[in-house]
């Protein structure tokens, strides 16, 4: 009898002493490759130049003054599946079996087939989506380049294709919700639809995209007034703080920004880059 | 029958993974904010990494010093809380006050602010960084801040409780933030960790 506990006792004993090692083994490679450095990409994507200018931001100016957007650069289009297949490529750290949890939730890169192999019948030109702000980021960072900032995205968005500021035209706001309204656009490619007037392509057809500070509106109380809460965005009251009350498409980017946060990734929002202008 | 069952619990105590006390980074959850490898230096001007941390129940807010009307409520929130929370549990308690303007806020800067609000022992931790990692915390706790000219911010005000694993606990948000809940939930996540 006593053989016999002891025999059972060690295998047992075995069992868990290996398993455990084996564990933390694979814990532990995951956790090197999670911090392994950024790795260079390289991004042949045709940048804009965006002269800038003043522009009334929609929401939350201060005091209702307009900003300020210096010229910059910005991606024609959004960053492509294909691209973004060759950014896990370089960086194992953000394919889908090794990102880290606070960087990317659970949908990241979803619909991949495998670490390195694009959806099912997806377009390798269509926009990459189920991306988090951070994969986003690094991405960016990896091709030299930058995310655009909530006022430069808005900027060029006022734009249609023969005006750099369509917004008092009677149907920019109302062509722009026809585009949001259409089912599956995520899934085309890109550059099929006209530029806009800087020769941007698709900044309303395809997906919504991811800003550098989406964190920036302050929808939860402002700090000092505590006036500035989430029901302004919504409710008649905070119409007053919108400049532009006509422009409803412009609401539904707003409230798509506030109600996300920075490790949420969802099939119909992607992104592009943008990059300083070089002062010489 | 009974040195069985005597060899199995000390077999099952000695090599279950639960039962592995080692301290090392491969070990935390998933989720836990010790994996991020964003850079900080301290009150003392000390480097360190957010995993330097780790070990103790974490209260975290982000503020920055020259800030005239949220903040100081904040401070005074977390000063709050620090008297409400069990005197024998404090080793075990790091109240963390992360900067959004590293620019201004320089370790030197994060120092003289703390002797001015009392907050010199050492369960008090004043972190700054560059903007990126700073950026990439306020987005990890969901923090939404915007520079509004050169000096001021506006911000959301949030507390956050981490577990010694740098699991988040609780987030309290505004200005009208229960102290007896945070210390209390800090009371009992060093009870549960320690």
């Amino acid at each position: 009898m006593k053989t016999q506990a002891f025999y059972i006792a060690f295998s047992l004993f075995a069992v868990l002493f290996t398993s455990c090692e084996q564990q933390n083994a694979v814990k532990k490679q995951r956790h090197d490759v999670q911090n392994s450095d950024l790795q260079k990409t390289i991004s042949t994507t045709k940048m804009a130049y965006i002269s800038g200018g003043e522009y009334m931001p929609f929401y939350g100016a201060i005091d209702s003054n307009e900003v300020y957007v210096a010229p910059f650069l910005m991606d024609e289009r959004q960053v492509t599946n294909a691209e973004f297949l060759k950014f896990v490529t370089d960086n194992p750290q953000w394919r889908k079996s090794n990102v880290s949890r606070i960087h990317a939730d659970t949908n990241y890169l979803k619909d991949w087939v495998s670490d390195l192999e694009l959806p099912k019948n997806a377009k390798s030109d269509a926009p990459v989506t189920n991306i988090s702000w951070f994969a986003a980021k690094a991405y960016a960072k990896s091709v030299g380049k930058r995310m655009p900032t909530l006022d430069e995205w808005e900027f060029v968005a006022m734009a249609d294709t023969d005006t750099v500021n369509a917004r008092d035209k009677k149907t920019y706001s109302s062509s722009i919700i026809s585009l949001y309204m259409q089912k599956d656009r995520q899934y085309n490619s890109v550059k099929q639809s006209k530029p806009n007037a800087w020769n941007v392509y698709n900044m309303f057809d395809l997906v919504w995209e991811w800003t550098d500070d989406f964190n920036s509106i302050l929808t939860v109380g402002d700090s000092r007034t505590g006036t500035n809460e989430d029901k302004n965005l919504f409710c008649a009251a905070g119409g007053s703080s919108a400049t532009d009350v006509n422009n409803y498409a412009a609401y539904m980017r707003f409230a798509m920004r506030t109600s996300v946060k920075a490790r949420y990734c969802i099939s119909n929002l992607g992104f592009r880059c943008a990059k300083d202008t070089i002062i010489e | 029958m009974k040195a069985f069952s005597i060899i199995l619990s000390v077999a099952v105590f000695l090599f279950s993974c639960a039962g592995n006390k080692q301290k090392e980074l491969k070990d935390l959850p998933e989720n836990s904010i010790f994996h991020l490898t964003s850079n900080w230096k301290n009150q003392d001007n000390e480097s360190l990494q957010l995993n330097d941390l780790r070990g103790k129940t974490l209260v975290v807010v982000m503020i920055y010093t020259s800030c005239q009307s949220a903040c100081p409520i904040l401070v005074s929130k977390m000063k709050q809380i620090e008297r409400q929370i069990d005197p024998k549990y404090m080793e075990n308690v790091n109240l963390v006050l992360v900067t959004i303007d590293p620019e201004n806020d320089t370790p030197e800067k994060l120092k003289q602010f703390a002797k001015l609000n009392q907050m010199n022992d050492p369960q008090w931790t004043f972190l700054t960084s560059n903007e990126d990692d700073t950026q990439e915390l306020a987005n990890v706790l969901a923090m939404k801040y915007k520079k509004i000219d050169p000096i001021d911010f506006s911000h959301s005000n949030i507390i956050t409780i981490f577990s010694p694993e740098g699991e988040m606990v609780i987030q309290e948000e505004g200005l009208e933030i229960n102290v007896k809940k945070v210390a209390e939930t800090v009371n009992k996540t060093v009870k549960v960790f320690n």
